[in-house]
């Protein structure tokens, strides 16, 4: 933890030693002589981690692997910022009862070796990637298709039965279908998610290969991966698609700091950055100029409620009350201004921005009111022990607002609170994981597919992957299993935004802020655009002449 | 000189295994499991979970685990895989040591040269200006932290000046080196000039000296061989110690300066529980260790013919 402590100690001395040279900043610029002339074979660099994982399309889960993975594969469909879909290798993708899907695909795509991508090379890789043996990270996504509990048992230890999804047929060289075990009104959305991309003949004999150098069918065919060094994709010249890319291609490097990057973009080493860090966050508006990027992405921070602790749970199962009222109690306008910085934007509602069937100003409880929400706690028989602790990973620059979301709660409510920090990431997931979070945690989530539905389903169920704390309610696990049979993809989701409006009666979480994209580019490129997921859109840059 | 070397060597194995065994506990005993922190907030199937845990041997007791990390180690030189990416640990610190040792040689090049050169100069000068001088500016190394002393001359050089680039580019050339090299050699260098400075004002007083002078040798000899040999035994055995602490402890400087190096591969081995990378990291470290500490044992012996080895 110096580490931490470092960089906090530094943020001072910095601020003040940029203040005194803010005039003379910027003299690492290298100005824009070339008139803004755009070269379509330039090749520009974005600020990227090392990939956690080999580059699998099953397995790719954080944001550094994904940015790769979307330049070098395409999936059947994409989504819009209105959460409204776009055929990319797919020419049609219908159903009539939500159940069995047909989607026909574009003629002529190739992979990047030259083979062609056909119904089959959907299907094997989805077969593939659901394997249980394969121990892919995103196997479960593909639950919904029927037969997978074959391919795929829930079980520890447990061998799969079948190396097949029952539900899948080629029917044709460009034609397949899906049939789910039950109906899904929004599975097209998630069609859309890289686990759902095809892979080349040759990915099934050598695996490990395919992790290294990933073939695709994506705007960019792999280059060269250099291991924490960089990554090298480049323009793909046969690709078939609507998104065609419009420079040469892709080098990703690698950063120890997001300090760092900021300084190499300032000196023009880098021309994409995906994050600013803290530090820099007061000052990178006036560095960068109209190259500052500020911009919500669909992604929320909430503090999820341990409902198997003790204190929810004896004497009796906590009222609803008593949560909405430690949400009022909330700040949340403040905090996301001072503590950080302008990053947030405070949430309305339990679905982020950029989502279909997000509806602003969803619900009332996010609203700051100490009075009401000192009326709730007391209706709701008030919180037990009067005392609140909020756990949180001490790694992840979460303890500056989770103090400052304490300080509101005791402040308005008199409710004692106190910050629980694990070291790292991987304990507090470990707490979480065995049930050991004594009151309340802090909790993230990014979309997975732009539908409201994964923003309650996915986290409310029972059950469900992403409901860690053990929340439990028969009456919305069968709302929700209403909503996800009906008719059409409509009708889900009006009626996913009626069970938004009604989480409020039992407040499975509290609702923070949603996620804003922070970051900047050189004036080496234009046309930098950030997707719903917070990476940049790498096909839209255009690279300057030099 | 011989045996005495042999057995230095031999005591090398049992630290070898005990070093290695008890950082293999330590990392098993920190709370957080590896392969469940690969998915996130997320989650998944507990078939999953045990399916890589199989896969990378995780789910054997702990013995077992340690043996065949030991055996991998000695009879393949294969120091396993790393649970994220399956990349063997033998190419991830293969990446890594070569860069580290670019630097820690640069960083002990302008310590051993900058220090002893300044501990000279105020040794010589007990007590004048420049003695206080260099006394005073050593203490104020001595009390930046590092990374202020990192930041400050990047902002100087890289930003006010543009002398230099900023960070360090993924070529690694010697040129991008110098800066973190200063910052990381800045703070023993201080230490080499005092006590540089401190033995060789003692041993001005020495008799040793005072005959040889008596003796009519030119000064550069007197100071040269006949002082100089005398007080470099605790310098060098700071040094020796030192190039230990240079591949190793670098964390705040590689940090700072975008190296991608030992320091920042031990700091993510420990968040991320690689436990294979990790113990790989600390064994050749001690391997380093034990081998410099034996160097500067025998260095003793050409530094001071009064010490033998038997």
């Amino acid at each position: 933890m110096r580490g931490a402590k470092s960089a906090k100690w530094v943020t001072g001395a910095i601020i003040v030693a940029l203040a005194a040279t803010a005039c003379g900043g910027g003299n690492g610029d290298k100005g824009d002589s070339a008139g803004g002339k755009v070269d379509p074979n330039g090749i520009f660099s974005v600020e990227l981690g090392e990939p956690e994982k080999p580059l699998l399309t099953g397995d790719t889960m954080e944001s550094n692997g994904s940015a790769v993975m979307a330049g070098l594969f395409s999936t059947l469909v994409d989504y819009k910022a209105d959460g409204s879909l776009e055929m990319i290798n797919a020419e049609s993708v219908t159903t009539t009862d939500s159940k069995t899907w047909t989607v026909k695909l574009k003629k002529g795509w190739t992979f990047h070796d030259g083979t062609p991508v056909t119904a089959k090379s959907y299907v094997d890789a989805w077969n593939w990637n659901a394997n249980v043996e394969n121990a892919q990270g995103l196997a479960s996504w593909f639950a919904d298709i029927k037969g997978f509990e074959k391919v795929h048992p829930e079980e520890e230890g447990a061998k799969p039965t079948s190396k097949t999804l029952d539900g899948l047929k080629v029917v044709d060289e460009s034609t397949l279908t899906i049939e789910l075990a039950k109906p899904v009104p929004y599975f097209a959305h998630k069609l859309a998610y890289i686990v759902f991309a095809p892979l080349p003949e040759s990915f099934f004999k050598d695996p490990e290969a395919g992790g290294q150098k990933p073939v695709g069918n994506g705007p960019y065919k792999f280059k060269n991966w250099d291991h924490k060094k960089q990554i090298e994709i480049v323009r793909y010249d046969d690709y078939k698609g609507p998104n065609k890319a419009k420079n040469g291609g892709v080098t990703f490097k690698n950063y120890t700091t997001l300090e760092a990057a900021y300084e190499d973009l300032k000196s023009g080493n880098v021309d994409v950055l995906r994050q600013i860090a803290p530090k820099d966050l007061p000052l990178y508006r006036t560095d960068l100029g109209d190259r500052a990027v500020d911009q919500a992405y669909s992604a929320i921070q909430t503090i999820a409620v341990a409902f198997y602790a003790d204190q929810w749970k004896k004497p009796k199962q906590v009222d609803p009350r008593v949560i909405q009222g430690l949400s009022m109690a909330i700040d949340r306008a403040t905090i996301t201004k001072t503590v950080l910085n302008g990053t947030r934007e405070p949430a309305t509602g339990w679905v982020a921005k950029g989502v279909l069937g997000y509806q602003p100003d969803a619900v009332e409880i996010t609203k700051y009111d100490p009075a009401k929400a000192k009326e709730l706690i007391t209706a709701g028989g008030g919180v037990p022990n009067n005392q609140i602790s909020i756990q949180y990973n001490a790694d992840g620059g979460h303890k500056e607002w989770v103090e400052a979301v304490c300080n509101s709660i005791t402040q308005a409510t008199s409710v004692k609170c106190v910050g629980d920090g694990k070291p790292d990431f991987q304990a507090d997931l470990t707490a979480r994981k065995e049930k050991q979070v004594k009151s309340l945690y802090r909790s993230g989530w990014v979309l997975d597919y732009p539908v409201n539905a994964n923003f309650i389903s996915d986290l409310f169920r029972t059950g469900a992957g992403g409901n860690q704390g053990d929340f439990s309610n028969k009456e919305l696990d069968a709302k929700i299993a209403k909503a996800d049979s009906a008719k059409t993809l409509e009708e889900s989701v009006k009626e996913y935004q009626a069970i938004e409006k009604d989480l409020v009666n039992y407040m499975p979480s509290i609702p923070l802020w949603y996620y804003k994209v922070n970051a900047g580019f050189s004036e080496n490129v234009s046309g930098v655009a950030y997707g719903q997921d917070g990476d940049p859109i790498l096909t839209g840059v255009e690279v300057k002449q030099k | 000189m011989g045996r005495y070397v042999a057995r230095r060597l031999l005591q090398m194995i049992p630290v070898f295994f005990g070093t290695t065994l008890l950082i293999f506990l330590m990392v098993y005993s920190l709370p957080g499991d590896p392969v469940a922190g690969l998915f996130g907030d997320k989650g998944a199937s507990p078939a999953t979970i045990e399916a890589i845990k199989h896969k990378l041997g995780l789910d054997q007791p702990l013995w077992k685990q340690y043996w065949d990390y030991m055996s991998g180690i000695i009879l393949h030189f294969d120091f396993g895989t790393q649970i994220r990416n399956d990349r063997p640990v033998t190419e991830v610190l293969g990446d890594a040591f070569p860069v580290t040792l670019q630097l820690a040689t640069l960083a002990f090049a302008f310590e051993l040269i900058f220090g002893i050169g300044l501990g000279i100069i105020a040794g010589l000068r007990a007590g004048r200006l420049a003695d206080n001088s260099i006394l005073i500016f050593t203490l104020l190394i001595i009390s930046i932290p590092v990374f202020v002393l990192g930041y400050i001359i990047k902002m100087v050089f890289a930003f006010n000046l543009g002398w230099i680039q900023p960070n360090v580019s993924n070529d690694q050339l010697w040129s991008e080196m110098i800066a973190p090299a200063v910052v990381l050699g800045g703070l023993s260098l201080a230490y080499v000039a005092r006590l540089t400075r401190t033995t060789m004002a003692e041993n001005l007083r020495a008799d040793y000296m005072r005959t040889a002078i008596a003796k009519g040798l030119p000064r550069r000899r007197v100071i040269g061989v006949h002082l100089m040999r005398n007080s470099m035994i605790p310098v060098v055995t700071f040094l020796g110690t030192d190039i230990g602490a240079l591949m190793g402890g670098a964390i705040v400087t590689e940090r700072i300066f975008n190296v991608k190096g030992v320091g920042g591969l031990i700091a993510e081995s420990i968040t991320r529980r690689e436990g294979t990378t990790l113990v790989g990291l600390v064994t050749i470290l001690v391997i380093v260790y034990l081998v410099t500490s034996l160097l500067i044992d025998l260095l003793y012996a050409v530094l001071d013919p009064r010490i033998r080895y038997a």
